[in-house]
């Protein structure tokens, strides 16, 4: 089932089984290319199944952007504990709700990109870690899951390939910190999704302290296609270090919102204009977050861009998870700013205080310019306050809070003042106003 | 602590997905399919939790108040109205959504109607914003919801009763 109308301007790889009949079922897959890629991976050496990957340039599509055949390497496969394979389908970044599409339509393809992993590091159990909203998407998966052990393509001897692999969902409730691989791990051992201080990495010291290869629900989904079609031919539908496709999840003020495979590196204007059916109303653009809410925004006149990792940290934003916020002129910066903040701030998990502090006095910031209370010197303040946070805490939360923050005070900083200008607290500056309580 | 069989068959469901060493794994998933499925998480049932999984029941409680999803000590409504109001839902009409929803049912964020049916919070991103604003009853997602369409699922809750 598909939320929105495809776009004739897509690339279907990822998606090209998306709206089958049955599409959920071994049946459908095998009929379409379901499984050929691991029937391949099993004829193959783990470093060559690595090696391809390598050369597909396939990155994380979490948000991180790590390339996946490097990862898949620091796995020491001598390592005498069980290996395990750990999917994080915690999808929770504001902007992006890809995953859902993924395993609502293919669970099977994921299945097969965990399977191909497991071959690679020699593991015989993974885990699905799904956000606790998509419980539906939890019933969907087990079915699949359970269609794949009645047919022998899970469980013990998998088609008499002598390979053994297990497969389990896990829920999680309601945690945006549990997208981070080290806290989604603390969370799956059944603790508070606080991160862990690495190294030493997942790739080591995973799940159970056992070698642990975690992963994206795209990035596991690409890597069937990567095997099918040989890693140079995937490589080729991106651009240079930006392998493939990527699932696009576009919203905000476009005519046809919606989530489209598109190749890594499509220009974000004819995403906006054509495959998205161009803003709302005729109106203007204003800004768009590229991936996700904790990406720094783009002014209109930055969205004539390439839509891959490296164009994107040229001019200092990130592809992140593939969420695409458009703004149209009508959009107070002010408040999406607020908005944001009060996103990270509720999400800190308040293990490290630069966040767990950093994120309340932001919001409590924000709060007051947007409620007409603004200080003379709060630009500045959230600012200074945003770039204090940057690199200094314990996990990327922080990093996530402080970049969106620090590009909207800098790109729409005249809001800001406009803001200020109107309240009557504009001639007071938070220091003055500590000293004027004293006196 | 007896246990419906449902929950029971449930139970052994979940733990039997960890290595035994490792059954902790099964805390959070046995708390949330015990909330869906007796309405609330009492102190007993922490108390339960922790003997099947091998803690202490403050272990329980100490993980369980990290997670948004888990409502202790105060149960939510047997319909938990959840209105995004996150940045896509933002820019097309989630706050609004949001305040109708206050107005119509004379509730706040987490409070719950006086007879436990209808509980109403303001959630961060469900994983819906290409097909904002959106809304989740219990787990069904509505997308694209317009006030009138907010209106009919509100009102259709009342008489669900």
């Amino acid at each position: 089932m598909l939320f929105n109308e495809p776009s004739p301007l897509e690339t279907k790889v990822l998606s090209r089984r998306f709206g089958l009949p049955n599409s959920q079922s071994v049946e459908t897959f095998v009929a379409n290319e379901g499984f050929a890629a691991f029937r391949k991976a099993v004829a193959m050496t783990p470093e060559a199944i690595i090696d391809e990957v390598k050369k597909s340039n396939l990155r994380g599509r979490g948000g991180a952007g790590f390339p996946t055949g490097m990862k898949w390497s620091f796995v020491p496969r001598n390592n005498p504990k069980p290996k395990y394979i750990v999917v994080n389908a915690d999808e929770s970044e504001p902007g992006t709700c890809k995953d859902r599409l993924l395993i609502q339509n293919d669970p099977l393809q994921l299945v097969e990109g965990m399977m191909i992993a497991a071959l690679v590091v020699g593991a015989k159990c993974g885990y699905i870690y799904i956000r606790g909203e998509y419980r539906y998407l939890i019933d969907i998966m087990d079915r699949a899951i359970a269609d794949a052990y009645a047919k022998g393509w899970l469980g013990k001897n998998i088609q008499g390939t002598g390979f053994d692999f297990d497969v389990f969902t896990h829920t999680g409730a309601g945690a945006y910190e549990c997208g981070e691989e080290s806290a989604l791990l603390e969370s799956l051992e059944g603790k508070r999704g606080v991160p862990r201080i690495r190294p030493p990495f997942p790739a080591v010291a995973g799940l159970y302290r056992c070698p642990t290869v975690l992963n994206n629900v795209e990035t596991f989904a690409s890597v069937p296609s990567i095997l099918l079609m040989g890693g140079e031919a995937w490589a080729n539908l991106g651009t240079p270090r930006n392998g493939g496709t990527r699932l696009f999840c576009i919203s905000g003020h476009v005519n046809k919102p919606g989530v489209y495979e598109l190749p890594m590196g499509f220009n974000l204007m004819r995403m906006i204009e054509e495959v998205a059916g161009g803003m709302k109303g005729g109106r203007k653009l204003k800004a768009v977050i590229p991936g996700g809410s904790s990406c720094p925004i783009l002014k209109a006149e930055e969205c004539d861009i390439a839509m891959d990792f490296d164009a994107l940290k040229a001019v200092n934003s990130m592809a992140g998870s593939g969420g695409v916020v458009v703004m149209d002129e009508t959009t107070d910066m002010v408040k999406v700013a607020l908005r944001i903040m009060r996103f990270y701030q509720h999400e800190s998990c308040g293990w490290c205080i630069p966040c767990r502090e950093g994120t309340l006095w932001l919001k409590k910031i924000l709060t007051r310019v947007e409620g007409g209370m603004g200080q003379r010197n709060d630009a500045a303040l959230l600012h200074e306050l945003a770039n204090n946070m940057l690199g200094r805490t314990f996990c990327p939360l922080g990093d996530a809070a402080a970049m969106p923050t620090i590009s909207i005070v800098e790109k729409f900083r005249d809001e800001f003042e406009e803001y200020i200008r109107r309240s009557p607290m504009a001639n007071v500056a938070a220091e003055e106003s500590e000293l004027a309580v004293g006196a | 602590m007896t246990l419906p069989p449902e929950l029971e068959q449930k139970f052994s469901e979940i733990i039997g997905k960890y290595p035994p060493q490792h059954k902790r794994s099964a805390l959070v998933p046995l708390l949330l399919y015990s909330q869906d499925a007796l309405g609330k998480i009492t102190p007993e049932l922490v108390t339960e939790v922790a003997r099947r999984v091998g803690v202490f029941p403050v272990q329980v409680e100490e993980v369980l108040t990290y997670y948004s999803m888990l409502h202790f000590p105060k149960p939510m409504g047997k319909y938990h109205v959840q209105i995004c109001t996150n940045v896509s839902c933002q820019l097309t009409g989630g706050p609004e959504l949001w305040e109708r929803a206050c107005k119509k049912l004379g509730l706040g964020h987490k409070e719950v109607s006086a007879d436990g049916l209808i509980s109403l919070e303001e959630v961060e991103c469900i994983g819906a914003c290409s097909w904002a604003p959106a809304i989740q009853i219990n787990y069904d997602f509505h997308h694209f919801v317009t006030p009138e369409k907010l209106d009919e699922l509100l009102d259709n809750l009342r008489q669900l009763q």
